[in-house]
């Protein structure tokens, strides 16, 4: 069957009156834009004839062509034959002249003024949904807290330990280097800067107030909302899409208690863990570049840091390491819990949860920054 | 049976594929003959996905010989390969669409290397797919999340349809559909194997879908094709195995309820 290769051609004559068509070797959608432009053409002119004879092999796009072209023939009362046609030919086209797809008249009508102000309108109350919803989440995971304190016997003691495992132990390696870099690039370009007034030795007390106050804490909420969210999210989400929740809720298994306690509970347990390992590498990555760049030895550092910063930066940072992990840990619950049915929306959900707890992180941390200038501490 | 008359348009000699010490198939040949419906079926585990991706180029086997349309798909270089893709087309189990795009989009995908083929023609090209699949007219503008299964089978199948192959592959193309929809799919490909001229190798455990539209059968079984032939010559093979399949409840099931139309 090499003749199904030969390539297409289309010969046009006139002939008594007519026009003829004469198709010859293989028609495929290569050629089916000058097919359909000669067919319009000879349609145009007049009564047509096609000759299929010399034809090796026709598709299903040059039959649709010839069945397009003969029905607007017929509209317009013209002739339109058709010879040669073999009987491969003839069942394609019977089958085409069946399927010929029905334009369709309804169109999406244009976007009006009130129609948009109804999609603002929409995506505000959305919004508005969604945070009532997480708030829902959060007086769940309290709720279940309680009745397992009531019943000791129905928390999941193994369940946590392996989320503490996973949210907190997996975590410190990437926590501890982040803040480590963090001290050094504080070091560095804070001593830069001091150097210009003769205030190098200040440079302590930037490092511990900002790693302290602000930086361990939130960098290590960034991240943990990176990996744990989207984790969280992952899990309780493909255990939704693959209707392992619904199974749980038919055997009578409390999904918050079995699946948002545990994991919840790890991230308020670990996220101060966490902070407190970001803080000391961050303040040990900030001491060393002290020592190499500005010859602040250790012992200096130590003293300094001591004795001019006090507890209550410390403690500022810490407070924020249990909202931090509830925004994380409700953020990532929630998401999983609205995925759908198809593995796109999966996708979809994690990434938004990593989103989501992210920005909410940082306007949390936004809103302490300002409620503590406020108080004065 | 004038067999050797017939042009050969798939030939596998001495294929053999393994998984790490799972040997899966061990010297299978297979010959599919030109114009005719092959279903290939087998228990769980005996490699007919295997099989399929084999002859497709997506798994590359041990050893063997596979031979499509006169191309050895093993040795083929490059363009050699791109060209024989154009001449077949494969239909995956849950159709495989491209979640981004709707089905219309998804349709248009293989044509958009068409070079001089209209954007419009191709939009008209990718419709008359839908409608030749049994696709409501509308179900072009919808995304494949937003099909239910066994549309999502039919714009999977027009897409393997959207450059008019020669050979058609079908992974299990009635599975997880309700009997109904399972019975239109099996017209369907007969009707479109007959209309378009195809080629169709298919992989099934339906044996409504070996009745309704398989030419031949082919038994995998013991690493190889064990046997093939017309379903009245499965009806007579005494493997174990085979003998199984062809006379268990469902298949007398199957059988009582399709009258032997199959001499068409």
């Amino acid at each position: 069957m090499t003749d199904t290769l030969l390539p297409a051609r289309i010969e046009t004559s006139q002939d008594e009156g007519a026009t003829r068509l004469a198709l010859h070797g293989a028609f495929s959608l290569v050629i089916l834009t000058p097919l359909v432009r000669d067919l319009t053409r000879a349609v145009a002119s007049g009564a047509v004839t096609i000759d299929l004879t010399a034809v090796s092999r026709l598709d299903s796009s040059a039959a649709w062509a010839i069945c397009i072209a003969e029905k607007d023939a017929i509209s317009n009362g013209q002739s339109f034959q058709i010879t040669g046609l073999s009987e491969e030919s003839k069942t394609l086209l019977g089958a085409i002249k069946k399927a010929l797809p029905q334009p369709d008249t309804a169109h999406p009508k244009p976007l009006r003024l009130s129609d948009r102000l109804e999609n603002v309108g929409r995506t505000i109350a959305a919004s508005g949904q969604f945070l009532l919803e997480l708030l829902g989440y959060l007086g769940l995971f309290i709720d279940r807290m309680f009745r397992s304190i009531r019943h000791p016997s129905t928390f999941r003691f193994t369940a946590l330990v392996h989320h503490c495992t996973e949210v907190g132990v997996k975590a410190v390696p990437i926590v501890a280097l982040m803040s480590f870099l963090i001290g050094v690039v504080l070091a560095f370009q804070g001593s830069t800067q001091l150097r210009q007034f003769g205030a190098e030795v200040y440079v302590v007390d930037l490092i511990a107030i900002s790693v302290l106050r602000e930086l361990g804490i939130l960098l290590t909420a960034i991240i943990v909302a990176g990996r744990t969210a989207s984790a969280f999210t992952a899990a309780i989400g493909s255990m939704k899409m693959r209707e392992e929740i619904d199974a749980m809720r038919t055997l009578g298994i409390d999904v918050a208690g079995a699946l948002f306690v545990p994991r919840i509970l790890a991230l308020l347990l670990m996220l101060p863990i966490l902070g407190l390992i970001a803080n000391i590498s961050g303040l040990v990555g900030g001491g060393l570049m002290s020592w190499i760049d500005l010859g602040i030895s250790p012992g200096m550092f130590q003293t300094r840091l001591i004795e001019n910063t006090g507890i209550w930066h410390l403690l500022i940072g810490m407070i924020k390491a249990p909202f931090f992990a509830l925004i994380i840990g409700i953020v990532g619950c929630h998401a999983g819990m609205q995925v759908g049915s198809n593995a796109e929306s999966l996708g979809q959900k994690t990434s938004a949860s990593v989103v989501t707890a992210i920005f909410a992180v940082i306007v949390t941390d936004a809103i302490f920054s300002i409620f503590f200038a406020q108080v004065g501490v | 049976m004038t067999e050797t008359e017939k042009e050969i348009v798939i030939r596998i000699r001495g294929l053999h594929n393994q998984f790490g010490h799972h040997v899966v198939h061990q010297d299978l040949d297979l010959d599919v003959y030109r114009g005719e419906v092959l279903g290939v079926v087998g228990g769980s585990g005996t490699g007919k996905s295997v099989l399929l991706r084999s002859i497709c180029g997506l798994q590359t086997p041990k050893a063997g010989e596979i031979d499509v349309l006169g191309t050895n798909v093993l040795t083929a270089s490059d363009d050699e390969r791109s060209r024989l893709e154009r001449r077949w087309g494969v239909m995956f189990q849950d159709g495989a669409l491209f979640s981004s795009l709707n089905t219309r989009e998804n349709i248009e995908v293989p044509m958009r290397d068409i070079v001089g083929l209209d954007p419009i023609l191709r939009a008209q090209m990718a419709d008359l797919k839908i409608a030749l699949t049994g696709l409501p007219y509308l179900a072009g503008d919808k995304f494949p999340s937003e099909l239910s299964g066994g549309m999502r089978k039919r714009a999977g199948l027009a897409r393997a349809l959207a450059l008019d192959p020669e050979i058609l592959f079908l992974d299990e193309p009635t599975a997880g559909l309700d009997p109904i929809g399972a019975a239109e799919f099996d017209i369907l490909i007969r009707q479109l194997s007959k209309s378009m001229g195809l080629t169709v190798f298919l992989v099934t455990h339906d044996l409504d879908t070996l009745h309704a539209t398989c030419d031949r059968i082919a038994v995998l079984a013991e690493k190889k094709v064990l046997v093939t032939g017309t379903m009245k010559q499965m009806l007579d093979v005494e493997h174990p195995w085979v003998f199984e399949y062809f006379h268990g409840p469902r298949a007398r099931a199957a059988m009582d309820a399709i009258p032997a139309k199959k001499a068409d």
